[in-house]
C-alpha cells in the first residue's frame, strides 16, 4: 500500500525534496503539502529582483499548481499545521482537519527576528521574508516622497534598502555594527560597498542603535535612535536576521537546539520524522545558504526512499551581489596572532582584494569590486594548499602564476570543477565540462542544455572561456552577439549582407548567410521577416507567419489567451459617432474592460479570436481602423491642442499630429515609434521622451529624437529645427526611413542612436538635403504598400482563418 | 481508429497552425514547410499559451506567450524546459487532412 507522506512548509528546500523523490518514485507516496503561505513553492532568493522590479512574481514561481497536480500532491496552501501527535501519528491544522502519516517531514524553515523594541508591534513595520512584505515595500514605491527606514545592514537589509531606493523611496539603513555586511566583509570592503550605496542615493547610519519605534495612530511615524536622532518613515523594514522555526518540533517533544536536531540521514530524534532547510540543527551548524539545503533536498529523499545516503556540511564561499556591487568572501578574515595580509587595492576603479595568510595557508579571502579570481582563492583554501612558492604574485590571481606567459585562459583553466559559473541557475564548471562532453559547441548549445547564462547574462564571457579552454582551437570565440543559435552573424552583419547581396527573400537568407537552421526559429525569423520588407518592399511580401501573434492576429493577445483591440483616434481627436461605435461594439462583444491608454485612444480588452474580424468590421463601419497598438511600427502621434484652443499655443500641433499619424500609419520600424507634439514649450503632449517629438515655438517647429519613457528614461536630443510644416513632415520621414534601413531589430531610435551617434543622424538627414529627400521618396514607395488598414482586409477576406478550421464536439455529438 | 476528414492541407496556412475544438479542448494542427502536418495539444504546459499562435520553425513551434519550444514529432519541450503535450495520429490522403478523433478524446481527458 502506498505510505502517507506529509510536509509541513512548501519553501524551497521541501520543493526541491519532493523533485528528487518524485524523480526517483513517482508513486511511492501519497504526498499532502502544507503551507503557511497561500502558495506554493518559489524561488525566495529572487524576492529582491521582484523588489526592484526586474521580475515579477511569476517569473520566480518553481512550482506551478499544474506541477503539483501533474505529480499528485494534495495542497493545503494557506493552513498552518497546528499540532502534531507523535503516539497516533498525525498532524492536526488550523482549520481543525486531523490527518495520519507514516512519514512526516517538517520544512518550516525560519522567521524572521524582530527586535522587541517599543512599537515594534505598529503597522507599517515589516519584515523582509515573504511576498506580502516584497508587494508592501513595491506599493510604497506608488507614494510620493515616501521615507522608509531599514533596521539592518546586512545582505537582506541592503538588498531591501536598494531595492526601495529602486522605486524611488527615500532611505535609510540603520546598522548596529561599525560596518556594513561584518560577517563577510571586512572594515575596507565594508566601506567601499557604502560608498556605492550612499552614491545611490541611500542614507547609510552605521554603529547606530535603535532605541524606539515612534508611531501616530496605530501607525509607524518614526524611529529613534540611542543619540536622539529620529528618522521619519511611513515603513520600517527589520532585516536583523533568521531564526530556526522550531516552536512547532519542539511542542511535540523532538529534540531541538538552535534548530530541529537532525542526523546524517536528515532523521530527528523520533524516527519517523524527518526534517531539513533553514530550520534544522545538524552537528552545531544552521543554514542559510541554498546550497547545503539542497543537498539535503536530495540525502532527504533518498533516505525516505530507504537508500542511504548522508548529509556533509561543505564549505561555502559566498559571492554576493548586491545592487551591482560585486562582492566576493570566504573563510575567516578576522586578524589574529600568526596571521597576515596581502592587500591590494585600486581606488580608482574601485577595487580591494585582501587574501589572509596563516602558516602559507590562505585561511580567507574578501574581494571587492573584481571578483573573478575569487573561486580560485576558495580552492586554494579547501584544499589547504601551501602557497608559499607562489607568494609574490598570489593576489594577482591564477594567471600570474608559475612563470608562464600571462593566459587570460589560465583563470578559468584553473578552476575546480565545482566552482560555480552561473550564480542565477546554480551551474558549476564541471556540468558546463559535462554538457561540452555530450556535444555542446556553442554558447548557445550550453544555455539550452545548462540554462548557464541564460538568466542575468553576466557569466556569459566566462562561459565562452570554459568552452574555450575545453574544446581549444575547436572553439571560435564569437566577436559579437549572434542574432541567435541559427547563425554565426551579428543583426548588423545581415542587414549589409541583405542588401549587398540584394538577398529579396527568406531561402534566399537562410541559403546564402549558411543558416544552421531549415528555416530560423522564433527569434531570427521575425527580424530577418522585417528587414527584408524594410529594405525590399516592392519585392518582398510580409510573411505573417514569420510574425509573433500580435503581429500576425492585428491584435495584443492576453494571458488569458484573448485581445485587445484599440482603433486609431488620429492625433487623440475622437468623435461622439465614433465613441458611440466604440461603446456598442463593447457591448455586442461582451468586452470586460475598456481602458484609456497613454497614447490618447481607447482600448477594448477581452475580445475572443473567433469575434475579432466582426469587431473589426462594426469599427471600420464607423471609419475607425487599427491603432496597431500591437505592432514593430508606428503606433500614436501624441498631440495637445494647439492653437484651436490654447492660449499658449504657437501652432497648429493637432493639426500637425494628425498629419503624421495619416503619414507614417501601417509602417514597420524595427521597434515601437511612438511620437508626441507641443503646441509650445510646455510641452503638454510630453513630446520630449519620445522617440521623435516636435515641439512648436513662434518661430517653426523643433524636431528631437531619442527619447524614452520606459524602463530607461530618456529626454529627447535636438535634431534640428525647421521653419515650416512641409519640412518638418520631411525631416520626420526620413528620420523613420533611415531608423527603418539600419537599424537592428528591436532596438527603439534611442538604442539605436547611442550606437551610430547623434552627429552621423545629423549629417544624414539634416545636412544633407538630397540625402533627405531620397530617405523621404524611400519611405514614400514603402508607404504604397503598407499604409493600409489589415483591420479590414482581414474582417471581409480572412475572417474565415480567425474561426476553428473543425469542431469535435459535433461530431461527438453526432 | 476514427479517421475525421477534417479540412484541405491548404486551410492551414505554410509554417503555421489551425485549432480544431473538441469537448476535450483544442488540438492544434501545424503544417511545416515540406508540408508535413502534426497534430497536438494547443495548451503549453507551462502557463497554458496557446501553441497554435507560435512561430512554426523547421519541425518545431514555440509558445507565444513564453518561447518554450516544442517538438512537434514528439511533443518533448526543447532545451533546458521539461514538458510534454500530447500529439495526435494525422494523415494526409488526396491533400485532405484526417485526424484520429477517438485518439484525441482520450489524450485530452487525461491531460
Amino acid at each position: 500500500m502506498t505510505q502517507k507522506l506529509i510536509i509541513i512548509g512548501a519553501g524551497m528546500a521541501a520543493g526541491r525534496a519532493l523533485e528528487h523523490l518524485f524523480e526517483q518514485a513517482p508513486d511511492a507516496y501519497d504526498v499532502t503539502l502544507f503551507n503557511a503561505e497561500p502558495r506554493g513553492t518559489y524561488n525566495r532568493i529572487m524576492l529582491s529582483p521582484v523588489l526592484s522590479g526586474d521580475k515579477s512574481f511569476e517569473d520566480i514561481v518553481t512550482h506551478t499548481a499544474e506541477w503539483y497536480e501533474d505529480n499528485s500532491v494534495t495542497c493545503r496552501f494557506g493552513e498552518k499545521v497546528v499540532n502534531i501527535d507523535r503516539t497516533a501519528k498525525t498532524v492536526t491544522s488550523d482549520t481543525g482537519d486531523m490527518l495520519s502519516y507514516d512519514k512526516l517531514v517538517i520544512a518550516t524553515g525560519s522567521n524572521p527576528f524582530i527586535i522587541p523594541l517599543p512599537g515594534h508591534d505598529l503597522e507599517g513595520v515589516i519584515a523582509y521574508r515573504d511576498l506580502e512584505d516584497t508587494n508592501t515595500m513595491i506599493a510604497l514605491g506608488d507614494k510620493p516622497d515616501a521615507k522608509a527606514v531599514v533596521i539592518g545592514g546586512g545582505l537582506l537589509g541592503l538588498e531591501a534598502a536598494a531595492g526601495l531606493a529602486l522605486r524611488g523611496v527615500d532611505v535609510t539603513v540603520v546598522h548596529i555594527m561599525g560596518h556594513l555586511m561584518e560577517r563577510q566583509l571586512d572594515e575596507a570592503a565594508g566601506y567601499l560597498l557604502r560608498k556605492a550605496l550612499v552614491d545611490k542615493g541611500i542614507t547609510v547610519k552605521c554603529s547606530a542603535n535603535s532605541k524606539e519605534i515612534l508611531g501616530e495612530n496605530g501607525k509607524v511615524k518614526a524611529l529613534l535612535l540611542d543619540d536622539g536622532t529620529e528618522l521619519p518613515c511611513d515603513l520600517l523594514v527589520m532585516a536583523v536576521g533568521i531564526r530556526p522555526s522550531v516552536a512547532l518540533a519542539s511542542d511535540a517533544g523532538l529534540a531541538t537546539g538552535r534548530g530541529i536536531h537532525v542526523d546524517d540521514q536528515m532523521i530527528t530524534s523520533d524516527e519517523d520524522i524527518l526534517s531539513l532547510g533553514e530550520c534544522v540543527e545538524h552537528n552545531g551548524d544552521i543554514f542559510g545558504l541554498v546550497a547545503p539545503i539542497f543537498d539535503q533536498a536530495k540525502v532527504l529523499a533518498k533516505t525516505l526512499l530507504g537508500e542511504e545516503a548522508a548529509f556533509v556540511n561543505k564549505d561555502v564561499a559566498t559571492k554576493l551581489k548586491v545592487t551591482g556591487c560585486d562582492l566576493f568572501s570566504a573563510g575567516d578574515f578576522a586578524e589574529g596572532e600568526g596571521r597576515e595580509d596581502i592587500v591590494y587595492r585600486d581606488p580608482a576603479r574601485g577595487v580591494y582584494k585582501r587574501l589572509v595568510l596563516e602558516n602559507d595557508r590562505i585561511i580567507g579571502a574578501v574581494m571587492y569590486g573584481d571578483t573573478a579570481d575569487g573561486n580560485w582563492f576558495f580552492g586554494l583554501i579547501k584544499e589547504r594548499e601551501d602557497i608559499s612558492e607562489m607568494r609574490d604574485t598570489l593576489i594577482f590571481g591564477p594567471a600570474y602564476q608559475g612563470g608562464d606567459p600571462v593566459d587570460p585562459m589560465a583563470a578559468v583553466a584553473a578552476l575546480p570543477a565545482d566552482a560555480e559559473i552561473c550564480g542565477c541557475n546554480g551551474v558549476c564548471k564541471g556540468q558546463i565540462v559535462e554538457a561540452i562532453g555530450n556535444g555542446a559547441t556553442t554558447l548557445e548549445d550550453v544555455k539550452a542544455t545548462t540554462k548557464a547564462s541564460g538568466s542575468c547574462g553576466t557569466c556569459t564571457g566566462l562561459v565562452e572561456q570554459v568552452l574555450a579552454v575545453t574544446l581549444g582551437d575547436d572553439f571560435v570565440m564569437p566577436a559579437a552577439k549572434s542574432v541567435c543559435g541559427c547563425t554565426d552573424l551579428t543583426h548588423e552583419d545581415v542587414r549589409r549582407l541583405i542588401k549587398s547581396r540584394e538577398l529579396k527573400s527568406q531561402p534566399a537568407v537562410w541559403q546564402e548567410l549558411g543558416w544552421s537552421t531549415p528555416n530560423g526559429c522564433h527569434v531570427c525569423r521575425p527580424a530577418i521577416n522585417y528587414y527584408l520588407l524594410a529594405d525590399w518592399p516592392l519585392e518582398y511580401a510580409d510573411d505573417p507567419q514569420s510574425r509573433f501573434v500580435n503581429e500576425r492576429n492585428h491584435a495584443n493577445i492576453q494571458k488569458d489567451g484573448t485581445y485587445s483591440v484599440v482603433p486609431r483616434m488620429w492625433g487623440g481627436i475622437t468623435t461622439p459617432d465614433e465613441l458611440r461605435a466604440i461603446a456598442n461594439a463593447a457591448d455586442k462583444y461582451d468586452v470586460p474592460t475598456v481602458k484609456v491608454t497613454g497614447g490618447q485612444r481607447i482600448d477594448l480588452l477581452g475580445v475572443k479570436k473567433e469575434d475579432l474580424p466582426a469587431i473589426w468590421f462594426d469599427l471600420n463601419q464607423a471609419g475607425l481602423v487599427s491603432g496597431h497598438a500591437y505592432s514593430k511600427g508606428l503606433r500614436t502621434v501624441k498631440t495637445c491642442v494647439g492653437t484651436d484652443h490654447c492660449r499658449f499655443g504657437t501652432q497648429d500641433s493637432t493639426g500637425l499630429g494628425i498629419k503624421l499619424e495619416k503619414h507614417l500609419w501601417g509602417s514597420w520600424t524595427p521597434h515601437k515609434l511612438k511620437l508626441g507634439v507641443s503646441g509650445c514649450p510646455r510641452n503638454c503632449a510630453e513630446a520630449t521622451c519620445k522617440d521623435i517629438g516636435v515641439i512648436c515655438v513662434d518661430s517653426g517647429y523643433e524636431i528631437s529624437i531619442a527619447g524614452a519613457a520606459g524602463m530607461e528614461v530618456k529626454e529627447t536630443e535636438l535634431l534640428c529645427k525647421v521653419a515650416t510644416e512641409e519640412e518638418a513632415m520631411e525631416v520626420i520621414s526620413a528620420m523613420t526611413q533611415i531608423y527603418r534601413e539600419n537599424a537592428k531589430y528591436l532596438d527603439r531610435i534611442f538604442k539605436w542612436v547611442a550606437k551610430v551617434g547623434l552627429d552621423w543622424v545629423k549629417e544624414q538627414i539634416v545636412d544633407d538635403l538630397p540625402n533627405r529627400k531620397a530617405l523621404a521618396e524611400r519611405f514614400e514607395i514603402s508607404q504604397s504598400i503598407y499604409r493600409t488598414d489589415p483591420w479590414a482586409e482581414h474582417a471581409t477576406q480572412k475572417a474565415e482563418t480567425y474561426q476553428p478550421v473543425a469542431n469535435l464536439t459535433l461530431e461527438a455529438a453526432e | 481508429m476514427n479517421w475525421i476528414d477534417i479540412c484541405d492541407i491548404t486551410d492551414i496556412p505554410l509554417r503555421g497552425a489551425r485549432i480544431v475544438k473538441s469537448s476535450m479542448g483544442c488540438v492544434a494542427v501545424f503544417r511545416t514547410t515540406e508540408d508535413e502536418v502534426f497534430a497536438t495539444s494547443d495548451r503549453c504546459p507551462h502557463k497554458g499559451g496557446p501553441l497554435s499562435e507560435g512561430i512554426v520553425h523547421g519541425k518545431s513551434v514555440t509558445c507565444p506567450l513564453h518561447n518554450w519550444v516544442f517538438d512537434l514529432e514528439t511533443g518533448a519541450a526543447q532545451g533546458a524546459d521539461e514538458g510534454q503535450i500530447a500529439t495526435f495520429a494525422t494523415q494526409v490522403v488526396d491533400g485532405r487532412v484526417l485526424l484520429d478523433a477517438t485518439n484525441i478524446m482520450t489524450a485530452l481527458a487525461a491531460e
